[in-house]
């Protein structure tokens, strides 16, 4: 077994698992400014919520992006080069998402405001889904020649998987985001999440958790068993939890929920990072996508100096923002009066 | 325009553009640290107003600068994934450590600065902006590794068609990276010291134009005030644009002395390490040591083969030699003499090979587009020196604690904001078009690493068709264009709105509004 590839194909699947757990709750609650929050305050409520972190979660998705690039060049090539429509349109909706976030509450009028959330709320939705549909077919497989590059065309990608996994990452982050609004906020927001949460926790997690099913099942990968074995005991945990309003247990059913998912998955899809659909030949694999021992040694060890680095003071930052956000605490908006 | 073309442009533009960006959050964020650093430390009223408002510029432009990273990092998978699998094994390990060492430094920390007013202790909401400030730094430091990599390949072999890694310290300390770091780190600090000047500057002509501040018999300011309509103008609004005009003058000065310095040493590594790129950059067919001021002629005529239709018109004799050699007379090889080492060495045609497409057994023009070079090189350095010049200017009309009541002087003080970005963006320009041919220039140095190069036309993704290609760029392009507009609309309204547009308090007077808001849960909010 090589260890080191192995070691980095696991490190990656963190980096997505976290990315998915912390961005997931900031792009659910962008798109719940369109569809859940009733007025202006309650949009705001739900920007603030995420407003100090949403930036430090996206970083996660950087992150998992460079360290494949670092440490499986060819996956990285392959998976964005095979891809590149449906990730332009990812970049699209980050960079509309990001500006939207920063400008939004610098509007002057109503109908830029209101463009600015239709930006958040796109913006948020088609990232998710791009990401799923992206990590769906890299466990499911594409059209990959023997230099890996995609043949077929520009839509050559598009096949079931990648709606599964793109509907699968939209829902879980609407889920997760209300479960997130519910020990973020108070009030109307805080009841009316618990509501939704309780009501529509398994449909949303199913999804996710049939792309999980597949990609077991394509494999046939006992040891993935495990894992998504705990999925569905967490997600059974969560929807209890959900019910009864225990906001604390539901959040993190959700988020054993979705570790133990993406676990299940990757280790199905192990030893191929990213499958041909071609011929089984033409696998990109963790052994032949990989960058040599020495460049792997040297990121494992910046990893294993950073990665704790970045979980302590993410961690704090969560802690300093922990208090619950209510319709109250928002303040009037000031508009910027010209003095030259 | 084939595949190649396109991505080369959208590489282009979406660079160029994130780099108008990334300088300004360089340079501004170090100096809205020192800032709050002065209030922390004095407790005066202006730094406290200075780093508010700096500080809602600086996130402004900050935000552009996140958003236009990402496509950054997306585009070399997406469009140049032969490129990626080159050199993968070398190039992804500074990206990866970016991201990971200061990206996330920044983003984090950059929260909490912004949330953390009146919820931090004092001296730790300050420890979070220069965490930040020094993270966007850092940042720089490994792009610029993983660039200079690019420009000159060290610590690496050629191994099954790729290059490796095989000394990380050489790839860190590439000669390349530690002259062109702090060449663009003092870059961007001539780009933020011209923003405070010019920005500045305006607002203290405004106050002489509205009558607030007057001057003396001798010229000497006569602080005045101003309330109304709610538009307050004190005596500590004066203190904020006059120091900050001052720290800008000089942040530009010290700057484009660093920029020049280090700039020199460039010249000295690039006449070893791609002489080539000197030739284009002064236009010399021939070998010489005058600095041309003016060359005229053709100068794409000659193509591959021949250099001979430029004339230099006026040159400066030796300055060429001594930027790049410390004497005067060391002549410098000019294109003519440089064309056939190329050829000999890397050949004359591209192989026969199916990753160069269309391109595959054609002529290779070692000679890189001498328009570009040569009047990109002269732009960067008139346009810095330009800036330089000003600021000396400006600090000098103000030393009676005002501006002139010019309208003309004011106008360009605003304009002349433009001139470091342009710098920034001419330099890059000339040194990643002075690189062509290749998009891993070859290191002729080193013993056995020669060979570790790559030509531009083998680095475009094969799979991926011009049509995929042409959508992103018109896409890219087209909403860059949209979130430019947006951006200096924005920055413009909250420049317009001085102190007041960061500190809304301030044209509060008692009793004027609800001051019954709870501060403590969100002293700050979007």
């Amino acid at each position: 077994m090589d260890f080191l590839p192995t070691l980095w194909f696991i490190l990656i699947a963190i980096l997505w698992t976290g990315y998915l757990f912390l961005e997931g709750f900031d792009l659910g609650v962008g798109m719940l400014m369109k569809l859940f929050a009733k007025n202006e305050k309650q949009r705001r409520v739900l920007l603030n919520t995420v407003g100090p972190v949403w930036d430090g979660n996206e970083v996660w998705l950087i992150t998992a992006g460079a360290a494949t690039f670092a440490a499986f060049p060819y996956w990285y090539a392959s998976l964005f080069s095979a891809l590149y429509i449906p990730l332009t349109l990812v970049l699209v909706a980050l960079i509309f998402r990001a500006v939207a976030f920063e400008y939004r509450g610098k509007a002057h009028t109503l109908a830029v405001r209101n463009a600015w959330d239709w930006a958040i709320f796109l913006g948020s939705f088609i990232a998710a889904f791009g990401v799923g549909a992206m990590l769906a077919l890299s466990t499911t497989g594409l059209p990959l020649n023997a230099n890996g590059d995609r043949v077929g065309g520009p839509f050559a990608w598009f096949n079931q998987y990648a709606v599964l996994g793109g509907i699968g990452v939209v829902a879980f982050s609407l889920i997760h985001a209300l479960a997130f609004l519910g020990l973020k906020t108070d009030g109307d927001i805080r009841d009316r999440a618990a509501k939704l949460l309780a009501r529509w926790l398994p449909v949303a997690l199913l999804p996710l958790a049939c792309w999980a099913i597949a990609v077991v099942w394509i494999n046939a990968s006992l040891a993935a068993l495990a894992p998504l074995l705990l999925a569905v005991v967490a997600m059974v945990f969560a929807w209890i939890q959900a019910r009864a309003r225990r906001e604390g247990w539901a959040f993190i059913g959700l988020g054993v929920f979705l570790l133990a998912g993406v676990a299940a998955i990757f280790t199905a899809a192990y030893p191929n990072v990213l499958p041909s659909t071609i011929d089984a030949a033409y696998n990109l694999t963790v052994s032949n996508a990989s960058s040599t021992p020495y460049t792997l040694r040297l990121m494992s060890i910046v990893a294993a100096f950073g990665l704790p680095a970045v979980l302590a003071y993410q961690t704090w930052t969560y802690w300093v923002f922990r208090k619950r956000i209510t319709e109250s605490h928002i303040p009037a908006a000031h508009p910027v009066i010209p003095i030259i | 325009m084939d595949v190649l073309e396109i991505a080369r442009w959208q590489f282009g533009i979406t660079t160029v553009y994130h780099f108008l960006m990334v300088p300004l959050t360089i340079g501004l964020g170090v100096t809205v640290a020192v800032m709050q650093t002065a209030w922390h430390r004095t407790g005066k009223a202006e730094y406290l107003r200075m780093t508010k408002f700096w500080g809602k510029l600086f996130l402004i432009n900050f935000i552009m600068g996140v958003a236009t990273g990402l496509v950054q990092e997306f585009q070399f998978g997406m469009a140049w994934s032969e490129y990626s699998r080159f050199v993968g094994d070398v190039f992804g390990a500074p990206l990866a450590m970016e991201a990971l060492l200061a990206f996330f430094v920044e983003s984090i920390f950059l929260g909490l600065w912004i949330f953390g007013w009146d919820r931090l202790p004092k001296r730790i909401h300050l420890a979070t902006i220069w965490c930040a400030s020094l993270a966007t730094v850092f940042s720089a430091y490994f792009i610029l590794v993983a660039n200079s990599w690019m420009q000159h390949p060290v610590g690496t072999e050629m191994i099954d068609g790729r290059a490796v890694m095989t000394d990380a310290w050489a790839v860190f300390t590439n000669s390349t990276a530690m002259v062109t770091f702090p060449h663009t780190i003092f870059g961007a600090f001539a780009v933020a010291g011209g923003f405070l000047l010019g920005i500045s500057w305006y607002h203290l002509y405004k106050r002489r134009h509205a009558g607030i501040d007057t001057v003396d018999a001798t010229g000497r300011v006569i602080v005045g005030e101003s309330a109304t309509l709610g538009k307050n103008r004190d005596k500590v609004d004066y203190k904020v644009w006059i120091k900050s005009l001052r720290i800008g003058a000089v942040v530009a000065m010290i700057s484009f002395a660093g920029v020049a310095l280090s700039g020199h040493a460039q010249a000295q590594l690039m006449i070893e390490q791609q002489p080539m790129k000197m030739a284009a950059a002064e236009a010399a067919c021939h070998d010489g040591t005058g600095f041309s001021l003016l060359s005229i002629g053709d100068l794409r005529s000659g193509g591959a083969t021949t250099c001979d239709d430029v004339v230099g018109v006026f040159e400066i004799p030796g300055l060429l030699s001594f930027l790049a050699h410390e004497n005067f007379t060391t002549e410098v090889k000019g294109v003519n003499t440089l064309l056939p080492e190329y050829q000999e060495k890397y050949g004359t045609h591209l192989p026969d090979d199916p990753m160069y497409g269309d391109r595959a057994g054609s002529e290779i023009n070692y000679l890189p587009v001498m328009e570009v070079t040569y009047w990109g090189f002269r732009l960067m350095i008139t346009l810095g020196g330009l800036s330089a010049v000003a600021a000396a200017v400006a600090l000098w009309l103000t030393r009676k604690g005002t501006v002139p009541l010019n309208k003309w002087i004011s106008r360009l003080a605003l304009f002349g904001m433009l001139a470091p970005f342009g710098a920034n963006s001419a330099g890059w320009i000339f040194t990643e078009m002075g690189r062509q041919p290749f998009v891993v220039a070859p290191n002729p140095s080193f013993e056995g690493i020669d060979q570790v190069f790559m030509y531009t036309a083998a680095a475009v993704s094969p799979g991926v068709s011009a049509g995929e290609m042409l959508f992103s760029l018109i896409a890219l392009t087209s909403i860059y264009a949209f979130l430019l507009v947006v951006e200096v609309v924005l920055l413009t309204r909250y420049i317009r709105g001085g102190i007041g547009s960061a500190m809304p308090e301030f044209h509060e007077r008692p009793g004027d509004g609800d001051n019954d808001q709870d501060t403590d849960a969100l002293s700050f909010a979007y």
